[in-house]
């Protein structure tokens, strides 16, 4: 018998219902008014009084609506066919809805229960199991989608049976294991797992050891994210954290990316939908679209469901990790989720933390970026969920809570700066403000030694000295004047201008620039590293930022030209010639 | 509104606030309308038997034995082809008298456009102003910003780009608007003609500021109506929103809740987002551009409400005198317009992006030139020549007085280059060098 209760108060999204019997918490609901019903997930619990909040608009709910208590949390379905959908918060493909208008409590299939799949078998009858052990494989657009034990089954298994290759619909029984009392349990290609709850059906999680390649120069050189790692890039309006964020779902190095668009703008979702059908990742020859999943909420939707996107997100990107596949999940923005637990903390009336954030928020916010992460799964396969997420701070200020929690959770620092956006320098993450851990990690430098060039870390270290002293010379210059110091100055200041100018800057709206492979990044970046090595002479300061303005103008160039083509290698002799003369 | 048969009037009101008002009444929906002592009142929160509802006017004057009237539906506004032309008040109800507008009764604040739905935006609106046009383009379906001093010509501005739109239909949205403004746009649009295209919800200074919160929510229905029924192009002007966010802290206040930064509610970005998100391209060809006004004080932007508010538009305009030549300016830097990058280049001519960013570029060197003059520092030549195209750039291009089409945009600032600099200072690509370069 299900739970049943009635509304007795309303306030805005949160509506308290009197039930009739056992209520938990996180526990989904459905409020009926009229004819739509619409879902809501139970906060807090008073005596027989439960506080739910409501995914959807509560305009005309009237007290005595009748409420039905579902008996289970929030859940993902996850299952083959999940890539290239659209998503909202609570995992309704947006495509199938009809209208132009969501209407109130529309709900859809999250995946296609008709859709005919290949199914191959990996395991065999007699087999020992655990959930997320691989009983079979489909392929899903290009991957191979392993079929697993459903998560929440916690006990090992014997495999009595597992169908035969052949075509399967998802809720077809494609094994039976038996547990250790001789029951016997059929498995579908579909399962459902709370979204709020870690998947932690591996063998272990080690430090990551591998970098995740982005094209972005300032990233992958500078300030490199390790796969399965966690960054976050927080930035005032207009920093250009979208296009960052889009650079690097185009360009990144794994096999599924799923991208929360949370509380932003629908404009931005809608580039991604036009876009990415269209875009081909140069890695594999597929469109992008093949290997990106939606979780799309944006700043008009439902409160409620925004804070439930990244955590649909995150449990998708556990499933496909699961099977052993490289997972990226970018969320837009974290603010705005953290947001969404204020407005709901707020009309719970609890007492605020600081800006009137919940008290846990600073907890919240690292459970969720813990559980990104290499894995190695029971099979001896590694896997791996990499987070990235933005952050938008009140006032670009970077005090503010949901910067300062998110520093205490996350590996990699991008910060945008207000001054870069400005002066046009993109992408404006800040060379001397950000950081990445990883480049302290002695795996990572070994990774980087094997397959960048020995000695790559120091080389990074050596740059963000030229940039630090250069920034320091040009205060020098600013303080006292052009004439007021030595050409030394101006000197070091250019040859900060030289990196930040040529390796640092990066055209997103270039189609050659965009996109920089770590061969490219290599050898331009070591280019720069060796001119600014150089000793020069300048007979004064014109004559230094002369030079210097010429040769960064020609590494622009080159920068725009295809790599290696003639046009490349020209500007490359030129530059040599450039220097050459200088020098000697 | 007249009282129709069997329905239930309350006359004891339990709790009284400067907004609003608590009784015991069953039977009432969240969001519905209500009349209290002949206000208008809308339902804000229902615990148990006990109703809050927020009364728009302000409660002055009621009392405890107040007739209270629900109305059983929420805020609705009258939509058909006969708003064109005529002012509401922030209920939808004429101005000036006049008849009322008859027509199919629609929810304001309804539900959102599947964003699956949604066109990406690709046609540009020009306006004939560089400090737009060229540096940050406007597209339909476009929600974009003016942040402005409150002594900024911020109206004057935007009513001339609305009617350089060439939108079908233009939806005023007027809250807190002083009378006289009020009557400069309404004679701007009559004096231009334009006075069967415009649809005005307004809601003065004279008015409780309460009311202005209905205002977008009233305009936004009628832009759906002409965009979505008529595939026609809408823009829609709204000023102030700073003063919409005060009401909204008004009424979170009157309702105790915990503020947040600058005391407004922790909800102001989602109250914002729903109104600007209205700003849609659509499918049939109709679109809603909105165009806001966000003064600010002081200049600052980290404000509460400019803050949340650029997190949510697709860029900002912002207005400056330029001392140099005593015009007022679109500010080339801190402006920015997120959905040029779709037709910049692609509607316009291909050395569009290019030729901005240099402008741009030398306009910040003339900045730093200008920087060293004050600190008492010598010039490089170079330093002079940004400052001399500084001038230019500002007086034939970025004054808000220029009106004049972006391929006439483009080449002045090829004139512009060639006069002030060598083509390696200006670092453009050597294609587009070759082809524009103006010798």
């Amino acid at each position: 018998m299900k739970t049943t209760g009635r509304v007795n108060g309303i306030i805005s999204n949160i509506v308290i219902v009197k039930a009739d019997g056992a209520v938990g918490q996180n526990e989904i609901c459905y409020v009926h008014t009229g004819d739509t019903k619409m879902m809501a997930e139970v906060i807090k619990v008073v005596g027989d009084a439960a506080y739910v909040q409501v995914f959807d608009s509560t305009r005309g709910l009237k007290i005595g609506d009748r409420v039905e208590f579902e008996g289970h949390m929030l859940e993902a379905t996850l299952a083959p066919g999940l890539l290239s959908r659209n998503y909202d918060g609570l995992q309704n493909d947006l495509e199938k809805m009809d209208g132009l208008f969501i209407a109130r409590g529309s709900m859809t299939e999250p995946v296609d229960f008709g859709a005919q799949w290949e199914f191959e078998p990996l395991a065999k009858a007699g087999d020992k199991v655990s959930a997320a052990s691989w009983l079979g494989q489909v392929k899903e657009q290009w991957l191979t989608h392993k079929i697993m034990v459903p998560f929440t089954m916690t006990d090992t298994y014997t495999v009595k049976s597992v169908a035969q290759a052949g075509t399967y619909k998802i809720t077809d029984t494609i094994a039976v294991v038996t547990d250790a009392e001789g029951r016997d349990h059929d498995i579908t290609m579909v399962q459902k797992w709370p979204v709020k709850q870690a998947v932690r059906c591996y063998a272990e999680k080690p430090r990551p050891a591998r970098v995740m390649e982005t094209g972005v120069r300032a990233i992958d050189t500078f300030n490199p994210m390790a796969e399965g790692g966690t960054g976050f890039i927080p930035g005032p309006f207009g920093a250009g954290k979208t296009v960052l964020q889009h650079a690097i779902s185009k360009q990144a190095d794994a096999d599924v990316i799923i991208m929360v668009a949370c509380g932003e703008r629908a404009n931005e979702v809608v580039e991604i939908f036009k876009e990415f059908p269209e875009l081909v990742d140069p890695r594999t020859g597929h469109k992008l679209m093949e290997r990106t999943i939606i979780i799309c909420n944006t700043s008009n939707m439902p409160v409620a469901a925004r804070e439930a996107s990244v955590y649909t997100g995150m449990t998708i990107g556990e499933y496909y990790r699961a099977m052993g596949l490289k997972v990226l999940v970018m969320a837009d923005s974290t603010s705005r989720w953290a947001q969404a637990l204020r407005e709901m903390s707020n009309r719970l009336e609890e007492l605020p933390g600081q800006d009137a954030f919940p008290m846990d928020l600073s907890a919240i916010i690292s459970n969720f970026y813990s559980r990104a992460g290499l894995v190695k799964l029971n099979n001896g396969e590694t896997g791996s969920v990499t987070f990235l997420g933005t952050v938008s701070p009140a006032g670009g200020n970077l005090k503010e809570p949901v910067t300062e929690s998110t520093k205490k959770a996350a590996r990699c620092f991008y910060a945008l700066s207000q001054g870069r956006a400005d002066s046009k320098r993109y992408p404006a993450i800040d060379p001397l403000e950000s950081y990445s851990k990883y480049l302290e990690y002695p795996e990572i430098a070994e990774y980087l030694d094997d397959h960048i060039g020995k000695g790559w870390v120091e080389k990074v270290y050596a740059g963000k000295t030229i940039v630090q002293r250069g920034k320091e010379a040009n205060d020098q210059i600013n303080i006292l004047g052009d004439d007021g110091v030595p050409v030394e100055y101006h000197e070091r200041f250019w040859k900060s201008e030289l990196i930040d100018f040529v390796i640092l800057q990066q055209d997103a709206f270039d189609d050659i620039d965009a996109n920089c492979p770590i061969e490219r990044q290599q050898m331009m970046y070591e280019t720069v590293l060796n001119i600014c090595r150089k000793e020069f002479s300048f007979a004064d300061f014109e004559e230094c930022s002369q030079f210097f303005k010429g040769l960064i103008n020609l590494f622009r160039q080159m920068n725009y030209a295809q790599w290696q083509s003639e046009k490349f290698n020209d500007y490359r002799k030129q530059i040599e010639q450039y220097v050459l003369a200088k020098t000697e | 509104m007249t009282t129709r048969a069997f329905q239930k009037i309350y006359t004891k009101i339990d709790n009284i606030t400067k907004a609003t008002v608590t009784l015991r009444a069953s039977g009432v929906g969240n969001d519905e309308l209500a009349t209290v002592g002949g206000k208008l009142a809308q339902v804000v929160k229902i615990m148990g038997e006990n109703v809050t509802l927020q009364v728009f006017a302000g409660t002055e004057g009621i009392a405890t034995d107040s007739e209270v009237i629900f109305h059983g539906e929420p805020p609705k506004l009258k939509v058909s082809d006969n708003l064109a032309g005529r002012f509401f008040n922030a209920y939808g109800e004429p101005l000036e008298g006049g008849e009322a507008v008859e027509g199919e009764a629609r929810e304001i604040g309804g539900p959102t456009v599947n964003p699956f739905k949604r066109i990406q935006p690709s046609e540009l609106i020009a306006t004939g102003i560089a400090g737009i046009d060229l540096n940050n383009t406007i597209v339909t379906g476009q929600k974009i910003p003016f942040f402005a001093d409150p002594d900024q010509p911020y109206n004057a501005v935007m009513a001339n780009v609305a009617l350089r739109a060439k939108a079908d239909k233009i939806i005023l949205g007027g809250m807190g608007l002083t009378n006289d403004d009020f009557l400069y746009f309404k004679s701007v649009f009559e004096n231009a003609g334009a006075l069967d295209r415009i649809v005005s919800f307004v809601n003065t200074t004279e008015n409780p500021p309460v009311e202005r919160l209905l205002v977008p929510d009233m305009a936004l229905t009628a832009a759906e109506y002409f965009a979505v029924d008529k595939g026609e192009k809408v823009l829609v002007l709204l000023t102030d929103m700073t003063l919409y966010a005060d009401a909204l802290a008004i009424v979170s206040n009157r309702m105790d809740q915990i503020p947040s930064k600058d005391s407004m509610p922790g909800s102001l970005y989602s109250d914002l987002a729903k109104i600007y998100e209205k700003a849609v391209q659509l499918p049939n060809g109709g679109s809603i551009t909105i165009i806001a006004v966000t003064t600010l004080s002081g200049g600052d932007i980290t404000h509460a409400i400019p803050d949340n508010t650029g997190y949510i538009t697709e860029g900002q305009l912002f207005l400056r005198n330029d001392s140099d030549t005593g015009k007022v300016i679109v500010d080339p830097f801190r402006s920015l317009s997120r959905l040029k990058q779709l037709v910049i280049g692609k509607k316009t001519r291909e050395d569009h992006p290019q030729v901005m960013n240099a402008c741009v570029r030398l306009y910040a060197d003339a900045a730093n030139a200008k920087t060293k003059l004050e600190n008492g520092f010598d010039l490089s030549d170079y330093d002079e020549r940004t400052l001399k195209f500084a001038h230019d750039y500002s007086e034939k291009l970025l004054a808000i007085d220029v009106n004049i089409d972006i391929t006439a945009m483009l080449d002045t600032a090829w004139t512009l280059f060639a006069e002030y600099f060598s083509r390696e200072e200006v670092a453009i690509k050597e294609e587009l060098i070759k082809k524009y370069w103006k010798a």
